[in-house]
């Protein structure tokens, strides 16, 4: 189980990032693709059956080149393992000693995998998982057979996930019904000090003052429109923010002919989008300076966005263009990130049962549920969250045919 | 359809560029001293050679068809054997067939690679596509981390111990040191072995290969033609390669050679027993326990009690690995797959001067390479006599 991190020495230098090992064949990312979504899936025949890895072009077994990721049973046997105290790369090199493990899945092939610190010497089972490393590429770790306490602490495992346990997080928005619970989650999953940020304090909000009387929470003004605010925040915490939740969010119904002007739309944008720029360049610099600065280091930067960001929703039209910009300025981030083995992380939550989706019908993402998928992300090391129902149904009708979903959602 | 035997090739004219740890040279200033080597040795002009096979890793972009040019050579007959460890081997057994068939009348077999500060690392990194992929990935351990899985499970299956794998190294360290082109030129005790530090367990610092820069080569010819060029050689009495063989293993236990061994002492018209000496490939000694095993010199599993009856040195019980094996001459690229036929060249040609086998003729030489993901894929085996 780990120990409180000692507080940091100010005098010493902080280690920079270097990452693990990122170069793939474009057939691997398929693994990279899945892992993002929290699954485990290897390439499977589509004509004989057989489960194929390393990931390749074409069937051992009958020379097929139909190899769809289909989810895989993860369990299998750890035949082997060694513990390197050797690496030939930087990334390694730093972390050794590395345990590594030979596993034969049930499902037919024999991987290498990182393997977790409670698994116990060969042969024991195992159950394999598929987790982004800090290259933000896809890696196979073993796992002990069945969940432990304290699975989560395993240092090997911790460089794979974005845990908030020890860790400094700043929440872009304490004032709504979701900011709240995103709150009270990542402080009940450990998070060190929670920053909460609050626009308009001179505005009450309920639940709010409940927030205050937290032990880890400290609240600060917080406005993502005004620049200088921004700016002004990130010079007093951005070098200790390790997570950060960007919460805050402009919205309203309609879309084009029903409400005439822009200013909504501007509102919106300057909130969903612009907000998300100002954030990233006062807060992106310091947070990729300190990827790799101990066990607390900076690891994650969450976007809240919404399943309306992959295909507009007509009836809130111009919210949905606003999160699609966000969405789109979220991958360059991701971009900017990666080179500093900081995750960004999106989550595209259905309507969450706020106000302002009082007309639509159930099924609607509770706060709670919504702050619960955040944090399984985090520890789970994902990428993309689609949390509630209502997303992984629109997930699943774009991943299958994105025009169709377009033409459902006019009618 | 049974194939046809080796009668009448020559394997002749050993050469080895000495090696060094670090070369800022490229693999090309390699293979070409290796290749002036042989025709100095040999009294033939380059132009006398019409077949040339050549093994390397570093020649990128190169290949053996760019060697040509740089070398001003014009062969009737090329080959190119990216084989690693089992190159040796394949490039003699081809080279065989091409100077049976009448391709080419004379064959020199070339393998060097150059070696600089950072060049491990990068052939490590882009070693085989699921090597990036799938292995690289996993703590960049590299060969280490792939022999340490192999040995684990060697060691909790058939009981094979440390001391066990410590003996063979230490034993071909004996035989190094009366090797002049041995990199390590001091004494290993079984207590320097088992004291050493950890790389990748549970392999140490002793199980490991050291890379470096080096070349070897041998020619293949008519033994008529090496007859009339007054050249020592030794005969081809056998030999077979095989590929991705016992795909279905969880793990690697057995390469090729348990496949095709029989054919091989077929081909030689004699059996295991019968060889003076023994040359395994042996980048860690996991391996050459494989080897002895697939071979016949002893069952599956029992390389263990093998290994504890016999001494292994030139002049004991079952010589293996005669010039002190990559373990202590170094691995130079894909000439680590030429190494042990080289050696056996010249015990046979007696030009192994302090570490002389006494009265051998016939040898076995086995190669065997290339981890692409998760085991050697490439294996292969010779029986030379003279």
């Amino acid at each position: 189980m780990l120990e409180t991190p000692k507080r940091k020495n100010p005098v010493l230098r902080t280690r920079l990032p270097t990452l693990p090992p990122a170069a793939r064949s474009r057939v691997a990312l398929g693994l990279t693709a899945a892992a993002a979504l929290g699954r485990f899936e290897l390439q499977q025949c589509r004509d004989c059956g057989t489960v194929q890895y390393p990931p390749r072009e074409a069937c051992q077994q009958c020379l097929s080149v139909h190899l769809p990721w289909n989810p895989q049973p993860a369990e299998g046997e750890l035949l082997s393992s060694t513990v390197l105290h050797h690496s030939n790369d930087l990334f390694f090199r730093e972390r050794l000693p590395w345990r590594l493990g030979l596993v034969r899945l049930d499902c037919g092939p024999t991987v290498v995998a990182h393997l977790h610190g409670g698994v116990p010497p060969a042969p024991a089972r195992v159950r394999a998982a598929a987790r982004l490393d800090r290259a933000g590429q896809a890696v196979l770790v073993a796992l002990p057979e069945k969940e432990t306490s304290n699975m989560a602490d395993d240092r090997q495992l911790r460089e794979f996930t974005c845990d908030p346990k020890f860790r400094k997080v700043l929440v872009t928005d304490g004032k709504t019904v979701a900011g709240q619970a995103i709150v009270k989650a990542l402080a009940k999953a450990g998070a060190e000090l929670i920053w909460v940020g609050h626009a308009e304090p001179w505005k009450r909000s309920p639940g709010f003052d409940e927030l205050n009387k937290m032990s880890q929470v400290t609240l600060l003004p917080l406005d993502v429109t005004d620049s200088k605010n921004v700016r002004e925040v990130a010079a007093q915490i951005g070098g200790k923010v390790d997570i950060l939740v960007n919460n805050a969010e402009h919205h309203r119904a309609f879309g084009i002919g029903n409400r005439p002007g822009v200013e909504t739309a501007r509102a919106e944008m300057d909130v969903n989008y612009f907000g998300l720029l100002r954030l990233a360049q006062e807060f992106g610099p310091a947070m990729r300076l300190r990827g790799a600065d101990g066990l607390a280091s900076a690891v994650a930067w969450v976007n809240v966005l919404s399943i309306y960001a992959l295909a507009n929703f007509p009836p809130h039209g111009t919210f949905s263009a606003s999160k699609a910009a966000a969405h789109s300025l979220a991958q360059c981030l991701r971009a900017e990130m990666r080179p500093a083995g900081v995750r960004v992380v999106n989550v595209f939550p259905g309507p969450i049962d706020d106000e302002w989706n009082q007309l639509l019908p159930p099924p609607k993402v509770a706060a709670a549920g919504l702050a619960n998928a955040i944090v399984d992300a985090l520890r789970d090391g994902v990428e993309d969250v689609y949390p509630g129902d209502v997303a992984q149904e629109w997930l699943e009708r774009w991943r299958d045919n994105p025009k169709a979903l377009e033409r459902e959602l006019s009618l | 359809m049974t194939r046809k035997g080796y009668e009448g090739v020559a394997v002749a004219v050993p050469v080895t560029v000495p090696y060094v740890r670090y070369s800022i040279r490229a693999a090309h200033w390699w293979l070409a001293r290796s290749l002036s080597e042989i025709l100095k040795t040999s009294g033939l002009r380059k132009q006398d050679l019409d077949g040339l096979s050549v093994s390397s890793f570093t020649l990128a972009p190169d290949t053996a068809i760019g060697l040509t040019q740089h070398l001003g050579l014009s062969p009737r007959w090329l080959d190119h054997v990216p084989l690693g460890g089992a190159s040796g081997v394949v490039a003699l057994r081809r080279a065989a067939r091409a100077v049976q068939a009448g391709d080419a009348d004379i064959v020199a077999c070339i393998a060097g690679d150059t070696n600089h500060v950072d060049s491990f690392r990068l052939t490590l990194a882009n070693f085989s596509q699921f090597a990036r992929d799938a292995v690289y990935p996993y703590g960049a351990g590299g060969p280490n981390a792939s022999f340490a899985f192999l040995t684990a499970y060697y060691m909790r299956i058939y009981g094979a111990t440390r001391e066990d794998f410590g003996k063979l190294c230490v034993a071909q360290r004996a035989n190094a040191l009366k090797y002049p082109h041995a990199l390590f030129k001091k004494a290993l005790t079984l207590e320097d072995y088992l004291s050493a530090r950890p790389i990748a367990e549970p392999l140490h610092l002793f199980d490991c290969v050291m890379p470096c820069a080096g070349a070897e080569g041998f020619l293949v010819l008519g033994e008529d033609r090496a007859k009339a060029l007054g050249i020592p050689f030794a005969s081809l009495m056998g030999t077979i390669e095989r590929h991705n063989a016992f795909a279905a293993d969880p793990v690697q236990m057995r390469a090729g050679w348990a496949l095709d061994r029989e054919e091989l002492y077929a081909q030689a018209g004699a059996g295991p027993g019968d060889m003076d000496f023994v040359q395994t490939y042996d980048d860690y000694p996991v391996i050459s326990l494989m080897q002895l095993e697939d071979l016949g010199f002893c069952g599956k599993g029992e390389a263990p009690a093998f290994v504890r009856k016999h001494s292994f040195t030139h002049d004991g019980s079952f010589p293996l690995n005669t010039s002190g094996g990559q373990l202590s001459v170094g691995q130079a690229g894909a000439a680590g797959g030429f190494l042990g036929m080289v050696e056996a060249l010249r015990q046979l040609t007696g030009q192994a001067q302090a570490r002389q086998v006494k009265d051998a003729k016939l040898a076995l030489v086995s190669g065997f390479g290339m981890i692409n993901f998760d085991r050697g894929l490439g294996s292969g085996a010779a029986i030379l006599g003279c």
